[in-house]
């Protein structure tokens, strides 16, 4: 069977190969249409799908205990670029490799349907992208970490700033600069500090600087983590996501759901778990003020998609509510916290897909972004709704889907840390979450559409509830289908969550007995 | 080391012997030649190759040296209180085969790109002055005799005057005149400083010097040398505020020339003046009795900052690059005044990252020229369409200038920042990483107008002579070299930093052991 070492090789080079063949297939601009635009999707397709193999095949491993390994090259003494394959990193990684396939499918559907330009540079970007995710995801010490993180932030600017509008390049400037402002300025002195502090990088079980470091340092060192990881998007450093949002849907798909947020949170988590550890942050509390960010941060944002008229908007600002939880899961440092936080990256990844997934589905079919138009929609479009309906009750924690899991996984940690408070803004939020989420669906349910009197054919009686067939409009199936696949996987998350805690419980292992029900 | 006599050895171990003379004989006798040549086309050709030979020979002594051995070479047989000596250790054999590298490299590109910036007629003095600025750089680094390195340096600066002077249009005569004055300026202060060391040990070799200077530290003729030399090296290093003479000459020079001159000369200023400090006066009276840290590191900082700020605000892209530098220099003097294993490997490391980095950039920024007759930063809107290869050129150049990982540039600003933490001050770390924040600005503002900005169509077309409206093969394959290596140096630095580290613990008297843990546990 295939080494550990060149599956591992493979799922990190072969994104690359693919966005080499895709620019090789479309270069000079000659896949517009026709024999040369197959071959160039088809370039992503294969690459995807064998990235993703090459992922699974790495799982079936870890999942057997084993850590694949993978070193190339000492950059400094003592500090080689590696890799190694943990129980998170998979998670993240079959998260961003599972998505992929399906967020191209989308792409193509929503790129040809608005006869976008510049598609090969776009899918070439985009492969690129999903390469530095995942060697975030394998990387064995900070320093790949960092080189990966960089690397990602450099290779979505060209898909955040695709449209190449002033607004585009506005975005572009407040992307890049808040996310290498705050790694340069944040990240890179934290991490050189961890290595003065502990003469190493490298990711250790247990917490790379245990009995290294005092608690108010170690607190100051947390908060340089948390807030350097811009891509985790804790307030005030948030900005740069609802800017992002002028990119077009499929990279908005990307950046919220599959790769870059991700990987901020990833990051956090990472960071709390292999540098500081859970055993030195209970003791110390060095990342409970941090915790308080979050806490503000889920409540702020969720407050203020509230006020968003614009979906694609109100999504954003939810997203970095979400994002909020994972960092106060990580923040929380209790078994439970931890776990619930690490489970939210893949629940909330499903989630939000979909709900970007069906925004876009509404503005290709409809040119719709403003939710005040949307009333009576869903008639209309009754299988894109169906999708944003199940993915609402993920993101907002309800059964049968797996958000409940992990958000349950969460409140569980704010009890088992005595975070009371913490636990409150949770469920807080999640009721927030109601309000922004619920009435989308409401309004292209039950509304009637502009120009219909009200209340004449509401609910009036079967067959006259949803629009006719004929004056049904949904997007294309390229765009319509990836909505209701993610839809779907977020109804099975619910059901395969044990195999997913079973997965993630070696992370805490370390620490206590996993505490909290099983699910 | 006793010469082996000619009669008995092969000729193979004669050569390996006799290489540190050749190193800098070879382009200083090639410099004449090319005026005998003059015909354009061989004197091209001439002068790659013995730029290429010279190159040969400084890999060939950086080969012998690698182990952690030292070469001496008494000039002509003459032992060396009497007789001149050149010296190669881990500090200055990098630093030949940067120049050496580059001055090969800007030659390969350089005839694509000449022709459109001087006359050809004249091409033949430009390569003359160009051996002879390579001869006089190469010379002052590998030379262990105090007047040797004034020598050298005068030819050099010389001959760098001329090059500047080559460049298009009066301004260009201008910029190299406020050059000569300064750099005059800045080379005297360096003779009084060699003359006052001369009057104290009554010696001029490095390790003569260096043996007695320590029991005469408390003469106040002694502070006065080190002073002249300091600030004379800090006119030619372009120490904020001695900076003005470079964004012209840069800017106006011919692209070749500003490429080459700025990979290397103010490198070398950096190599004298680390040598002069922690070779012949000792980092413990430098920055310990005299407190000089105290003055550069300001000053470094304030360069870093004001360098910055300027190139942000340019118009020109050669000027940016300029202003860039007089920041970069200001991490050199940094890394410098850190006075620690860290830092100095920072500021040397720097000093052969940052050649490369800007040698590079310069290149890209004159193929821009060449093809669009101008190196105005409006005037770049539409170079991701058009010369998708040097806007390309600019972003990775761009992001060694920045320091982003698996470049070059974070290489250095990675012992840089380790050193401020070892010093303990998180308030230095935050204005390193914040001034690189900067260089964000400035790289992307370029950046942007490159993919952003349609092409103007007035602009569209314009190179300045017709047959230059396909770049030349060579001009885009030197631009290439030098920026593909600074990624390669990015993530291998076996060659950059480790032999930086050597250096600077040879210079500092530290033991290797500590090697591993460099910046670890204190």
């Amino acid at each position: 069977m295939l080494p550990q070492w060149l599956a591992l090789a493979l799922a990190l080079l072969l994104p690359v190969f693919g966005a080499a063949a895709v620019a090789w297939a479309g270069r000079g601009g000659r896949a517009v249409a026709g024999k040369h635009r197959a071959t160039r999707e088809a370039c992503t397709a294969v690459a995807s799908i064998a990235t993703f193999l090459c992922v699974a095949w790495i799982a079936v491993e870890v999942a057997a205990g084993e850590r694949p390994r993978l070193e190339i090259g000492e950059v400094f003494p003592g500090l080689p670029i590696a890799f190694e394959v943990e129980p998170l990193g998979l998670l993240f990684a079959l998260v961003a490799s599972a998505l992929w396939p399906v967020t191209s499918m989308y792409a193509v559907g929503y790129l040809r349907a608005h006869r976008s330009r510049h598609q090969t540079r776009f899918f070439s970007f985009f492969a690129l992208s999903i390469a530095a995710a995942l060697g975030i995801a394998f990387s064995a010490n900070l320093l790949t970490l960092f080189l990966f993180y960089e690397a990602l932030t450099l290779a979505t600017y060209p898909l955040v700033t695709h449209q190449r509008t002033g607004d585009a390049r506005r975005a572009g400037r407040l992307y890049l600069g808040i996310l290498m402002g705050t790694s340069i300025f944040l990240l890179l002195p934290a991490i050189l500090a961890t290595y003065q502090i502990a003469g190493s990088l490298d990711f250790v079980p247990g917490g790379l600087l245990q009995g290294k470091i005092e608690g108010s340092a170690a607190a100051f060192l947390f908060a340089l983590f948390a807030f350097g990881i811009g891509k985790a998007a804790l307030m005030p450093v948030h900005r740069w996501l609802p800017a992002a949002m002028v990119a077009p849907t499929p990279v908005s798909a990307l950046l919220h759901a599959v790769a870059v947020v991700k990987a901020g949170v990833f990051c956090v988590l990472k960071v709390t778990i292999y540098v500081f550890g859970l055993p030195l942050l209970q003791s110390t509390q060095a990342s409970s003020w941090i915790g308080w960010v979050a806490t503000f941060t889920l409540l702020a944002t969720a407050l203020v998609a509230l006020t968003q008229d614009d979906l694609k908007a109100r999504l954003a600002y939810s997203t970095i509510s979400q994002l909020s939880y994972i960092v106060l899961g990580a923040c929380l440092a209790t078994a439970a916290g931890v776990l619930g936080g690490a489970m939210h990256i893949a629940m909330h990844a499903l989630g939000k897909i979909t709900l970007f997934f069906c925004a876009g589905a509404i503005y290709v079919a409809h040119h719709k972004r403003s939710i005040a138009s949307m009333d009576g929609l869903g008639r209309r479009m009754p299988w894109t709704y169906l999708a944003f309906f199940i993915a609402s009750l993920s993101i907002i924690g309800l059964p049968p889907t797996g958000g409940s899991w992990s958000k349950w996984l969460l409140v569980l940690g704010t009890v088992e840390g005595e975070r009371w408070l913490w636990g409150l803004a949770l469920l807080l939020s999640s009721l927030l979450s109601i309000g922004y989420l619920m009435p989308v669906v409401v309004r292209g349910l039950l509304r009637p559409e502009p120009g219909q009197p009200e209340g004449e054919d509401n609910l009036a009686g079967e067959g006259t509830w949803l629009a006719p067939p004929e004056e049904r409009a949904e997007a294309p199936v390229l765009v319509l289908a990836p909505a209701l696949l993610t839809a779907a996987g977020t109804l099975l998350l619910f059901f395969f969550a044990s195999d997913l805690y079973g997965l993630l419980e070696p992370l805490v292992q370390t620490v206590a007995p996993a505490a909290g029900g099983s699910p | 080391m006793s010469s082996p006599a000619l009669t008995d050895a092969t000729f193979l171990e004669a050569l390996r012997y006799h290489l540190p003379v050749l190193q800098v004989v070879l382009p200083l006798l090639a410099a004449p030649v090319c005026l005998l040549i003059r015909h354009t086309q061989l004197v091209r050709v001439f002068a790659l190759t013995s730029a290429l030979l010279t190159f040969g020979v400084s890999a060939a002594i950086f080969a012998l040296v690698y182990g952690g051995s030292e070469i001496r070479y008494a000039l002509g047989g003459w032992e060396a209180p009497l007789g001149i000596e050149l010296g190669i250790d881990s500090l200055n054999a990098p630093v030949l085969a940067l120049i050496s590298l580059v001055a090969t490299v800007t030659l390969y590109f350089g005839p694509g790109g000449l022709g459109a910036q001087i006359k050809t007629k004249r091409e033949y003095l430009l390569y003359s002055a160009y051996l002879l600025i390579l001869g006089g750089l190469l010379g002052i680094v590998i030379t262990a005799d105090l007047f040797n390195v004034f020598v050298f340096l005068e030819i050099s600066s010389l001959a760098s005057y001329v090059l500047v002077g080559l460049g298009r249009g009066r301004r260009a005569l201008m910029a190299a005149y406020s050059y000569l004055v300064v750099g005059t300026v800045g080379g005297t202060f360096v003779l009084l400083g060699v003359g006052l060391v001369y009057q104290l040990t009554g010696s001029l070799n490095f390790a003569e010097v260096a043996a007695q200077l320590p029991a005469l530290l408390e003469l106040r003729t002694a502070r006065v040398a080190l002073a002249f030399f300091v600030v004379g090296l800090s006119i030619k290093l372009a120490v904020f505020p001695l900076h003005q003479w470079l964004p012209n000459a840069y800017t106006y020079a011919p692209p070749v020339v500003s490429a080459f001159m700025a990979a290397t000369s103010t490198k070398v200023a950096f190599y004298l003046m680390v040598r002069v400090i922690f070779d012949l006066f000792g980092a413990d009276f430098t920055f310990g009795t005299l407190g000089l840290d105290r003055v550069l590191l300001p000053l470094a900082v304030l360069a870093m900052f004001a360098g910055s700020v300027a190139a942000i605000y340019q118009r020109d892209v050669r000027r940016l690059l300029a202003y860039s530098s007089i920041a970069q220099v200001g991490y050199l003097t940094l890394g410098l005044s850190l006075a620690s294993v860290a830092g100095l490997t920072g500021g040397l490391v720097h000093l052969l990252n940052h050649a490369l980095t800007k040698g590079g950039l310069f290149l890209a920024v004159g193929c821009i020229v060449q093809r669009l007759g101008s190196s105005r930063v409006e005037d770049l809107a539409g170079l991701g369409r058009r010369m998708p290869l040097m806007a390309a050129a600019w972003v990775v150049g761009g992001l060694s200038l920045i320091g982003v990982p698996g470049t070059a540039g974070f290489v250095s600003k990675w012992y840089r920042v380790l050193a401020a933490l070892e010093r303990g001050s998180w308030t230095l770390v935050f204005l390193i990483v914040g001034s690189s924040l900067l260089a964000v600005i400035y790289v992307w503002r370029v950046v942007e107008v490159a993919y952003f900005r349609p092409a103007r169509e007035e602009t569209l077309e314009q190179p300045i002579r017709r047959r230059y409206r396909v770049l030349p093969r060579s001009m885009v394959i030197a631009t290439w070299v030098l920026i593909s290596l600074t990624v390669v140096f990015g993530l291998w630095t076996e060659l950059t930093a480790d032999i930086a580290a050597t250096a600077a613990r040879d210079l500092l008297g530290v033991a290797a052991e500590n090697s591993a843990d460099l910046g670890g546990t204190p």
